[in-house]
């Protein structure tokens, strides 16, 4: 790897930057806030010649995304981004879009749903697209998302995944905020993430339909592949995170324990509250608290194994949503955690944290303030109650 | 009956290709089946150009019978209602 001169980038500017590098043939998008600089970069880039690309200017977001899947289709490259309510707008076609097992990507930044309107960042977008079949990533920086996205084009070109992926980005909070990125060269992300142009796609000199009416005999076989598609993923997006340490030096892993081996109380979270989680971690243990945390980098599919391999030796562990699941037992991260629990007969005591919603600051002092309650729960090793909404009054 | 192919045996995504009509007959659904009074037919032509389907055909033969191709024939009726001189019954399939 050779020095390269950083960049001064926000993350969906690094975002974008990413997307020209990986000469990207169509894009097709919204605006909305946050996400809306991603696209409008992209526009220049196009409009200035540095990215050849079909740029389509559409009504909504529910056309963005059948653009996408109807380039895609035809074999291009595509791109999309979108957030809150655009993703919202988006969701019927997402389903389709993985079960054609079409390898769009798109960029989310991250931002909480209405109503009452707001544009900061939480995770009440992406969560509603948890069942709809694509890969989906979480991010603490922007050097990470533009890393990402090279990976992506990758790993949903790759002909034993051929599914669609999501990079999520936390909104304003990684989306608008500028920090040195470190670039690969232009070269190295073709050699890295070369277009792959998969067999089954439309052409006129081979015709075939797609998603076309389908009966009872062949409707169930068709969504257990995809479905199995995205579980057998997992190995293949690791080795890509892996191969792409080699070539830039920077590896992430897929869930990221951090002084899990000794500790009693393990803290779980996405996307970039991870970073005030690890570094609430040092904090402590230079106190001599045994306390650990785990990213999950990886939220589809869910890296149930991995986890569990971290965790098993913890007194208490507590799981950080930032999204509500109204109605259900308890938040979406924590509900899977906890089934994964289950399923391996294992009983550690497990807490739910609801943090951040709608942009609030998740500072320093919250995460101490959960990794006291969890220091609590070690202790007796029972759970009183198992949510917590951190910071809400009342 | 043919052995339908496992989750793995089916190409990625629901592709169709071209000419699958060969192999999936989609004439199951009827419960009415049209029935052309050959006596009284007049080869007029007027149901292969109402069939929605297109599933009705003139015979490349110089006699030029009118047939229905059951394998695809939903049972619409249209051609029954739209015959000039009604000689296409509806019968309830057995």
């Amino acid at each position: 790897m050779q020095a390269v001169e950083p960049l001064l980038l926000s993350g969906n500017l690094a975002i974008a930057y990413a997307v020209k590098q990986l000469d990207v043939d169509v894009v097709a998008a919204y605006p909305i806030t946050p996400q809306t600089t991603i696209i409008e970069k992209i526009s220049e880039y196009v409009a200035k010649g540095e990215l050849k690309a079909n740029y389509i200017l559409v009504e909504s977001e529910h056309s963005a995304i059948s653009a996408c899947l109807s380039a895609a289709a035809s074999g291009a490259r595509v791109f999309t981004s979108s957030s809150s309510q655009g993703l919202l707008l988006m969701h019927e076609i997402l389903f389709i879009t993985s079960a054609l097992r079409l390898p769009v990507i798109m960029a989310v930044a991250n931002r909480s749903v209405s109503a009452p309107i707001n544009i900061w960042n939480d995770h009440g977008d992406i969560m509603p697209q948890r069942d709809t079949g694509w890969i989906q990533l979480f991010v603490e920086s922007a050097q990470e998302a533009y890393d990402k996205i090279i990976q992506a084009y990758r790993i949903a070109e790759d002909d034993r995944v051929r599914l669609p992926i999501m990079i999520n980005i936390d909104g304003i909070v990684l989306s608008h905020t500028y920090e040195p990125i470190y670039p690969i060269s232009d070269s190295e992300v073709s050699s890295f993430s070369p277009w792959n142009l998969y067999s089954t796609r439309l052409d006129p000199d081979n015709p075939l339909t797609m998603g076309a009416f389908c009966y009872p005999d062949y409707y169930f076989e068709t969504r257990y592949q995809s479905a199995k598609a995205l579980r057998d993923s997992l190995p293949i997006i690791s080795k890509v995170d892996e191969e792409f340490g080699k070539l830039s030096g920077r590896s992430y892993g897929i869930t990221s324990p951090f002084k899990c081996d000794d500790a009693d109380t393990i803290l779980i979270s996405m996307g970039s509250i991870s970073t005030t989680v690890r570094a609430t971690v040092k904090k402590l243990r230079e106190k001599g608290e045994k306390v650990g945390m785990i990213s999950l980098r990886l939220f589809r599919p869910f890296p149930f194994d991995e986890i569990i391999k971290s965790i098993k030796n913890a007194k208490a562990i507590g799981i950080v949503d930032r999204a509500l699941s109204p109605g259900a037992i308890a938040g979406p991260v924590f509900t899977d955690v906890t089934s994964a629990l289950y399923l391996s007969k294992m009983s550690i005591p497990a807490a739910n944290f609801f943090v951040g919603l709608g942009g609030r600051d998740v500072k320093m002092n919250d995460i101490e303030i959960i990794f006291d309650k969890l220091k609590g729960i070690a202790k007796t090793g029972i759970v009183k109650e198992h949510s917590h909404y951190i910071g809400l009054r009342g | 009956m043919k052995k339908l192919p496992n989750w793995n045996e089916m190409e990625k995504g629901f592709i169709t290709r071209t000419l699958s009509e060969s192999i999936n007959k989609t004439g199951t659904w009827r419960t009415f089946k049209p029935v052309i009074d050959y006596s009284r037919c007049t080869k007029c032509g007027w149901c292969i150009v109402y069939c929605p389907e297109p599933c009705i055909y003139s015979e490349a033969t110089k006699d030029g019978k009118v047939v229905i191709d059951y394998d695809f024939c939903k049972g619409c009726g249209i051609c029954a209602e739209e015959c000039p001189i009604r000689c296409i019954d509806m019968v309830m399939e057995e």
